[in-house]
């Protein structure tokens, strides 16, 4: 296995996926002779895991059962253990779109985070691309470059811990893209410049509020960047649902003693043919919205260096 | 990318985009045919070595030019008024009739010089509040100073271009769904994919770019071929195509039941017309040569080799006889080629069935016109177990029923339907506001990864598909019953 080509049977060292049910899984790193709990029981790597087809049933020892699956950038961003606040599948989707990541692309990135976007934007550019990744925290890009080494990944990423506003990407004029999740990626679009190529090279600067998106659009401006355009998308989930809903009474269109209408107390009516205690029942099929979603996750400024 | 390259440069041959504004389209680089483009008509052919990127203007004899950078003359503080409440809007404030600016226009004055004399012939321009005046600046420029820009197609370029131009062909899919499709679909260099879409060949173009040659596509079609015009306009290198398979759905039941041959080809005349029908993603214009050979469907007539092909009957003398030893010379081969084409198209279609038949493929990706739902039970078949899928349909409720066919079949897991909702923002300094438009609708997707099939185990699929479900509320409402 790795996150950048798909293996069919799971091996020791593989990082794989736990599927319980709906929406609960975790990641777990295969390895001979350890045992994992779960709440269904325990799984030994051993005999359970290793040497087992992706995509298959496990029976742990209490008897129920969950699935193993092929890590992909997409699980490991829903299951990776946060050190920030991450960028989710449906920004990053719009951001590789943007930036006309393919397989080749060099790229560059600030700050590397959990590492969330850095596996998605690796898978896109492999095998011949590259990431170059700075990170200011010290422990976070040593925990960065850790997991790329496991995942095996690290030939196509670079993590320099370094202040990207002061010292840059450590490249010049060869990235295709650039990508900026900082607090102030203002203080940064000059060194994106010098890291894009001398034409076409696409910046995007991801900032939860608008104040930092102003700045940052003057900011481009100003360094000679064109086709500035900012947006916000947003991911709407449906629940589908077989839905009853009960069909009123309207009462007989002829009159009768007892009056309009229905009176379930009034004994005259019960077991009389109006007296429909039993409703009928419409069901449907519906995508049902959920109660809550994502209102925001941050504006998306993207641009060209022209 | 090359170290210190200047950038790609634009070739006779290629598929273009010209790009003006927000308006985007594709055109192919020929020299000496006439472009028609956003009110203006020119020749192509002084583009023809500049880099991709590059800004032109129209001359007044229908050629580019490259525009000059020229420096925004500073503001010098202008006057401007504080508010609209004296402003009437008359229509008379403009003192350059139409006839003042095409004038302007024949002797050649260049679109800034225009727009300057605009705002000196407005009388309400001074009054006017900075806001307001930097907006009529634009308005302007926008319509007088015509720049044009040659970009290289790209699927953010094409599948904007696409939906803003032809939402029709694509049936409405929106740029960003295509997006999450890629990446839901975990689409990279290596996989073996399957893609079935009737959209111009736009989401094929896109998957395509995403797999960057590497790997390998069955493209799945309906009818007698697939359309692949938007495909083209990508400009992918030859090599690209050599592991783009393509195979008729309407053998995926044979092919699935054991029964397939390839002794009947899906080819009817009609589904050809229905091809060049389809595939006219470029120009406005009826044919350009780069849509024509698209056109030629990858399927041909079978022919009878017994047909004989003269067409017309000659009295026979001495030179005729020469003629028709020659013509019939020429039917043999012609017979001869297009039996090796057929028998080249078997052999083709029987690798091809040999792909599907290994079920291993590593991703699914369906975007058409028909309904989800059998193209996925069936499909799905044919993909390897813990791999993604991703579905696309205009509308939501076809995808109910998918789901729930796809909860009866098992074998499916992390069963997602969902839309995106895009939002542009114009960011002006004082003046920053999401943009007055918005798209309505984008299509919705269904995804999900598949798990190894236990088959004959309806009991265990129920429980499974009990178990994917969401975990039923606390307080279970009359109306909801989860299925």
């Amino acid at each position: 296995m790795s996150f950048i080509e798909y293996g069919d049977t799971i091996k020791d060292g593989d990082t794989a996926i736990v599927f319980l049910g709906h929406e609960s899984m975790f990641p777990v790193r295969v390895q001979h002779g350890t045992v994992t709990q779960t709440k269904y029981g325990v799984i030994r790597h051993s005999t359970d895991l290793i040497g087992k087809k992706y995509g298959s049933k496990v029976t742990c020892s209490k008897g129920g059962w969950v699935f193993i699956l092929h890590p992909t950038p997409e699980l490991w961003t829903m299951n990776l253990p946060h050190r920030t606040q991450i960028l989710y599948s449906t920004d990053i989707s719009i951001i590789t779109m943007m930036l006309e990541l393919k397989p080749g692309s060099i790229v560059c990135e600030s700050g590397t985070g959990s590492g969330s976007l850095s596996h998605a934007l690796i898978r896109t550019v492999a095998p011949t691309g590259h990431l170059y990744t700075v990170e200011f925290h010290q422990q976070r890009a040593e925990k960065a470059r850790e997991e790329f080494r496991e995942h095996g990944v690290d030939h196509l990423v670079t993590v320099t811990n370094q202040d990207v506003c002061k010292n840059g990407f450590g490249v010049s004029n060869t990235a295709d893209a650039v990508f900026l999740d900082i607090p102030s990626p203002w203080e940064a679009i000059g060194h994106a410049k010098s890291a894009l190529k001398a034409e076409g090279g696409r910046i995007c600067s991801f900032s939860p509020c608008i104040e930092q998106v102003q700045r940052t659009c003057l900011a481009m401006e100003e360094y000679g960047f064109t086709e500035i355009n900012t947006l916000e998308i947003l991911l709407r989930v449906y629940n589908v649902r077989t839905i009853s809903l009960q069909i009123p009474d309207l009462g007989k269109a002829a009159e009768d003693n007892s009056g309009t209408g229905f009176d379930s107390s009034n004994p005259s009516n019960q077991g009389s043919p109006g007296a429909n205690l039993q409703q009928g029942t419409v069901q449907f099929k519906s995508g049902v919205p959920l109660r809550e979603m994502v209102g925001h996750t941050g504006y998306l400024t993207f641009a060209t260096k022209s | 990318a090359m170290e210190g390259s200047p950038g790609v440069r634009i070739c006779e041959g290629d598929c273009a985009v010209l790009k003006r504004g927000e308006v985007f389209k594709a055109v192919p680089v020929l020299r000496r045919r006439k472009i028609i483009f956003e009110k203006q008509w020119f020749y192509l052919d002084n583009a023809i070595g500049h880099i991709y990127g590059t800004t032109f203007e129209v001359t007044n004899g229908g050629n580019l030019q490259p525009k000059q950078e020229v420096e925004e003359t500073t503001t010098e503080t202008k006057e401007a008024g504080t508010d609209n409440r004296n402003i009437v809007d008359d229509g008379k404030s403009q003192k350059l009739t139409h006839d003042d600016i095409k004038a302007l226009k024949d002797k050649g004055i260049k679109g800034q010089e225009i727009v300057q004399q605009l705002i000196e012939n407005s009388t309400t321009f001074r009054d006017k509040t900075e806001f307001a005046q930097d907006k009529y600046i634009k308005k302007k420029k926008k319509k007088y100073e015509a720049v044009i820009t040659v970009v290289k197609p790209s699927t953010r370029i094409l599948s904007t271009m696409y939906y803003a131009r032809e939402p029709g062909k694509i049936n409405h899919l929106r740029y960003d769904t295509l997006a999450q499709m890629l990446t839901l679909g975990n689409i990279h260099a290596g996989n073996k994919m399957i893609v079935m879409e009737t959209c111009a060949g736009l989401v094929l173009g896109a998957v395509m770019e995403r797999m960057g040659g590497y790997g390998s596509i069955i493209q799945m079609y309906p009818g007698g071929g697939p359309v692949r015009a938007a495909t083209s306009c990508f400009g992918f290198p030859k090599p690209y195509f050599d592991n783009l398979h393509e195979f008729p759905l309407s053998k995926v039941h044979s092919l699935l039941s054991g029964t397939f041959s390839t002794e009947t080809l899906p080819s009817d005349p009609e589904d050809n017309a229905l091809v060049e029908e389809e595939s006219n993603g470029l120009t406005d214009e009826k044919q350009t040569s780069l849509q024509e050979t698209e056109e030629e469907p990858t399927t041909e007539a079978p022919m009878e080799i017994n047909q004989s092909e003269e067409q017309e009957t000659m009295d026979i003398n001495a030179e005729d006889v020469e003629f028709k030893e020659n013509k019939e010379k020429e039917n043999k081969e012609n017979v001869r080629e297009k039996q090796m084409k057929q028998w080249e198209r078997r052999k083709k279609l029987t690798e091809t069935a040999a792909l599907l038949r290994e079920k291993n493929a590593d991703g699914l990706i369906v975007a058409s016109k028909f309904h989800p739902t059998p193209l996925l039970l069936s499909l799905l078949e044919f993909v390897a177990p813990s791999r993604p899928f991703v579905v696309y349909c205009q509308y939501k409720e076809p995808l109910l029923e998918c789901y729930t066919k796809l909860r009866e079949r098992g074998g499916v897991i992390n069963l997602k339907l969902s839309e995106t909702w895009l939002r542009n923002y114009q960011v002006l300094p004082d003046r920053s506001h999401p943009k007055l438009t918005m798209s309505g609708g984008g299509g919705y997707l269904l995804s999900g990864i598949t798990v190894v099939l236990d088959k004959g185990k309806s009991d265990s699929s129920n429980l499974e598909a009990l178990k994917m479900e969401e975990p039923s509320p606390k307080r279970c409402k009359v109306q909801d019953l989860h299925c």
